[in-house]
């Protein structure tokens, strides 16, 4: 018969509690420096000279072709050997950021090249300069357009961050494993802390959902209106 | 100290990738069973199956992989099973595939119009023929790109099943780089391998998502 204890691991709730803020803590940072490089890598793809496009495009492909783990550990185990010794907090962050770039360039170009030609005509003859354009009229509705598969790709990212407890950054893996180390109570753990990541999951969504409108690229009409 | 010379490693680990390559595909053939049989089963509107999927949908999609792993490799052990990492790593993956390809082929289906299932109705069709001969047809030319795009998405899956001690690229990296410690070419090369298998999978989605908008 199996027998089941939960009580043994939710005994643990601040260890719980800490490990899931570290995981959202670590998701806030990778996610707005990945956002940021992703616009870049956008940018840089559609806009920019031959070499900077290729370079860009390697590094999308490389890193989307490449599991996340592996990334982590080059970085981590891999990057000290040129002399770059990172905490394994730093390690996540980098490895997310690189990660979630690289996919958002995709997204990112994607609602970057369905702006109506009209737009930026419109945006020229006003005589506003290159960046002007790009900034006020072509990014903020193609991150409107885009949003919905963002915010996926951020909250997968926020899964993926799972692995970093490997390299022991103390997030809600690591803690997990703490615990089940402690209690031997495994399966239990993991069901917990499979629970408080699918609420993260569920809370991050709605969250960026609400947010995206309002903090970041600003009411806009829908698109093909 | 043995000399492990370059050629060596990226040896190992072309051997080490056949267990990745053999696990990628038990778990894209098992879940694509098990996700077809989940669609087929909303399909027949039978009641409650539809929530029942999206929450296991929902569900699989909500949580990391890697405790999907650990989970099957402690739940499996709780019943007295003696859960090789092979057999925990192939159901959870399995079971992550197939949530994802029933998500995936439901928008295929979804993307057919209504009329075609009132057509098929209206010529008495069974509900077998109807999938295959009216619904199948159509719908799996939509899902063939996205399906192979998700095979990259199972192919860097199973680099999670290392954790577990199923002995893959990722594992074999690892102990590689403990013979050696050699860790910024050994894990230059694992990922290497990833592009390898990676890419070519990456770039027939994309060639096959871009013939089909042409076509359209």
């Amino acid at each position: 018969m199996v027998q089941l204890d939960f009580a043994a691991v939710l005994v643990d709730w601040p260890l719980l509690l800490r490990g899931a803020a570290f995981t959202l803590g670590l998701t806030a940072v990778a996610s707005v420096l990945g956002l940021a490089l992703g616009v870049a890598c956008a940018r840089a793809r559609t806009h920019g000279p031959a070499w900077l496009r290729a370079i860009a495009a390697a590094y999308v492909e490389l890193i989307r072709n490449t599991p996340f783990i592996v990334q982590l550990f080059f970085i981590f185990f891999g990057l000290p050997s040129l002399g770059l010794r990172l905490s394994s907090e730093a390690a996540s962050i980098i490895a997310m950021t690189l990660n979630l770039g690289a996919y958002a360039a995709e997204i990112v170009r994607a609602g970057i090249e369905s702006t109506p030609r009209g737009q930026l005509e419109a945006a020229r003859s006003l005589a506003m300069t290159e960046g002007q354009v790009f900034l006020k009229v072509v990014l903020p509705p193609s991150l409107g357009r885009v949003w919905p598969a963002m915010v996926s790709q951020i909250v997968i990212v926020m899964l993926g961050s799972a692995v970093c407890g490997q390299i022991a950054a103390q997030e809600l893996s690591y803690y997990t494993n703490l615990i089940m180390s402690r209690n031997f109570r495994s399966f239990e753990a993991n069901f917990v802390a499979a629970a408080l990541y699918l609420a993260m999951a569920v809370l991050l969504r709605q969250l960026l959902t609400w947010a995206g409108p309002r903090w970041i690229f600003g009411r806009i009409a829908p698109a093909g209106r | 100290m043995v000399d492990f010379p370059v050629w060596q490693i990226l040896w190992n680990l072309l051997l080490a990738a056949r267990w990745t390559v053999a696990l990628s595909l038990i778990a894209f053939i098992g879940g694509g069973a098990v996700g077809l049989a989940l669609l087929t089963a909303r399909l027949r509107q039978w009641p409650g199956v539809a929530t029942a999927v999206s929450t296991y949908v929902h569900v699989f999609q909500g949580t990391p992989l890697l405790i999907q792993l650990f989970l099957a490799y402690f739940g499996l052990g709780l019943f007295g099973i003696n859960v090789s990492p092979w057999v925990a790593a192939g159901a959870a993956l399995t079971l992550y595939a197939s949530a994802y390809l029933t998500e995936i082929w439901r928008g295929c289906v979804d993307a057919i119009p209504r009329g075609q299932w009132e057509a098929a109705d209206s010529l008495a069709l069974s509900f077998g023929e109807k999938l295959r001969h009216v619904v199948a047809p159509q719908a799996l030319r939509i899902a063939v790109a996205p399906t192979v795009g998700f095979l990259v998405q199972v192919i860097k899956g199973t680099a999670l099943a290392s954790i577990i001690g199923f002995i893959e690229l990722t594992k074999t990296g690892t102990m590689i780089t403990n013979a050696t410690f050699r860790p910024f070419t050994v894990y230059a090369c694992v990922a290497l391998m990833y592009f390898l298998l990676c890419w070519p999978v990456s770039a027939y989605s994309k060639r096959l998502e871009r013939r089909m908008c042409r076509d359209r």
